[in-house]
């Protein structure tokens, strides 16, 4: 019985976490209270479920509990004026115990949770934290800070939600635009960090799936949103892709070299429907079209990538949203459409000085001159391109290549279809 | 929720005040400002101050009294008023923070005004 009581705690945990955060911090907007009353909540659970068996909807257990405890904490501190509604809300407006129906607020905790007001950096992990319950520690793992640093970062930021005055609803028409696009940017934040991290991860930092869950939530909440469907379709893609980027002795794998029997069809699949659905609502966005550049990508599995599409794609992602990932991408798309000179020139139209520092800019470079055949000139950009990369087996495939050009100066040169900015860029 | 707005002006404003070219601007777009405010009827209160060189800050360290002549920060934008409004959110706060002459200049700051226990 333990086991089956733990089982369906840890399962309610998982897919209603963020679901009772958001309905309990509703009225107060204290979400740390919130989480408090739930922890306490799903270990009150685990004791009384292993006894007396799970009940039949474990939900709206685990919220009475937690609501319960909430109004013993606020009336332990006699009440500030600010609690005052948590009390009149907890005194049983609505709920009953076994009513199923529990409004999913879980869109405002988002958009609670990317308010201006909140610092952007902490605007991902505090998402992490609030709507999937994941410890602070783990976060802190992923986003490469101590575990102290991060905990006290998001206490900070929930007393912020608590006390700053930040809404708790969704935003009018003229604010929607910007607000959903912060609650994106932060979900993709999430996965990013887990694409830019090692494949097979499943180590304490690896929040992959988070990512993909929180792009699923976001797009079952906002079905008719294409920006929504974009990101879920944009991951879903990544993620497909993600483990065949390294081969079985852990090498990297540039996109192009990828078996595409390793691309995990479903997912693929699944991407493609939900981009096509997005594309329905003719309202193109950033992430629809970096879904779209990705899916022109995997077309490969088929035959063979259709580069001039590809640059069409990166043409209309620079229009909306000029990242130097997406200036990088275009003048890969660039180089292979019409010729690695091309390539170069897209390369040169980005302003030195923003350029320097973004490793998949020299690896390109170097990739583009070796083509070229000006070994001279790919030699230290090959260096500084491996300087600049921070995961080693990126590192170990650009050395490789170094030396394989170094080797085959007097031999005719071989073509590799965008495989250097396979070695740095997020979108290869 | 009551919010304290407060205001952030430069230099350049605090002397635009009283430089007969500039200042029926500058109290112009005050006056509108406080206008648009009242007829909202979000506020509470609140005063525009004189300039920071009319300020004294006091501090007492080891039983000692000692003032200074000046703001309690050397800053290039230093307060020039402050009001309290009734607004539902901080977006609310933001809308009208946005609207602000000194806004474009100088700064707006928006806090949450505290309610005491007990009170």
């Amino acid at each position: 019985m333990t086991n089956g009581a733990r089982a369906a705690v840890e399962q309610v945990a998982r897919t209603s976490y963020g679901r009772l955060v958001a309905w309990l911090a509703a009225a107060t907007r204290d979400v740390a209270a919130a989480e408090g009353a739930l922890a306490e909540a799903l270990a009150a659970a685990l004791a009384a479920w292993t006894q007396g068996g799970v009940p039949d909807r474990p939900e709206a257990w685990l919220l009475t509990a937690a609501r319960r405890r909430l109004a013993d904490a606020a009336r332990r501190k006699r009440v500030r004026l600010a609690a005052r509604p948590t009390l009149e809300a907890l005194a049983g407006d609505g709920l009953a115990a076994d009513d199923a129906a529990i409004p999913d607020r879980r869109l405002e905790l988002m958009i609670a949770c990317t308010h201006p007001a909140i610092a952007e950096a902490i605007r991902a992990p505090l998402m992490l934290q609030v709507v999937l319950g994941i410890d602070a520690a783990r976060i802190a793992s992923a986003f490469c800070v101590t575990p102290a640093a991060m905990g006290q970062a998001l206490s900070r930021a929930k007393t912020r939600l608590r006390d700053a005055g930040v809404p708790f609803g969704v935003p009018d028409r003229a604010e929607w635009p910007a607000r959903l696009g912060a609650v994106l940017d932060a979900v993709y934040a999430c996965y990013g960090l887990a694409w830019d991290d090692l494949p097979h991860g499943g180590g304490p930092g690896d929040l992959a799936r988070e990512g993909v869950w929180l792009a699923r939530v976001i797009a079952a909440l906002l079905p008719d949103e294409p920006e929504a469907l974009g990101l879920l379709a944009l991951v879903l893609f990544c993620e497909a892709r993600r483990d065949a980027r390294r081969g079985a002795d852990g090498r990297y794998v540039p996109l192009d070299a990828q078996d595409t029997g390793r691309w995990v069809r479903n997912l693929l699949g699944e991407a493609e429907t939900v981009l096509a659905r997005a594309a329905r609502a003719g309202r193109p966005g950033r992430y629809q079209l970096e879904a779209a550049i990705q899916s022109a990508h995997v077309a490969r599995r088929f035959g063979a990538a259709d580069w001039t599409a590809i640059a069409r794609l990166y043409d209309g992602l620079v229009a909306l949203a000029p990242s130097l990932g997406a200036l990088v991408g275009r003048a890969a798309a660039l180089a292979e459409a019409d010729g690695p000179e091309a390539g170069l020139a897209a390369l040169d139209a980005i302003p030195r000085d923003v350029a320097e520092p973004y490793q998949p800019w020299w690896a390109l470079r170097a990739d583009l001159l070796m083509r070229l055949r000006r070994c001279a000139k790919a030699a230290p950009c090959f260096g500084r391109a491996i300087a600049l990369a921070t995961d080693p087996a990126v590192r170990a495939f650009l050395a490789e290549r170094a030396r394989a050009m170094r080797a085959a100066r007097r031999r005719p040169a071989r073509r590799s279809a965008g495989s250097a900015v396979a070695a740095g860029g997020r979108r290869s | 929720m009551q919010m304290m707005m407060a205001f952030f002006e430069t230099e350049a404003e605090f002397s635009a005040r009283t430089d007969p070219e500039r200042s029926p601007a500058y109290w112009g777009a005050w006056m509108a400002y406080m206008d648009a405010l009242r007829a909202a009827g979000v506020i509470l209160g609140g005063n525009p101050l004189h300039p920071p060189a009319t300020a004294s800050t006091l501090r007492r360290r080891g039983g000692t009294r000692h003032v200074q002549d000046g703001p309690f920060a050397d800053s290039k934008e230093q307060l020039a008023g402050y009001v309290i409004l009734e607004v539902p959110d901080l977006d609310v706060a933001l809308a009208w923070a946005e609207r602000a002459p000194c806004a474009v200049t100088g700064a707006v700051e928006l806090r949450p005004v505290l309610t005491c226990p007990g009170s």
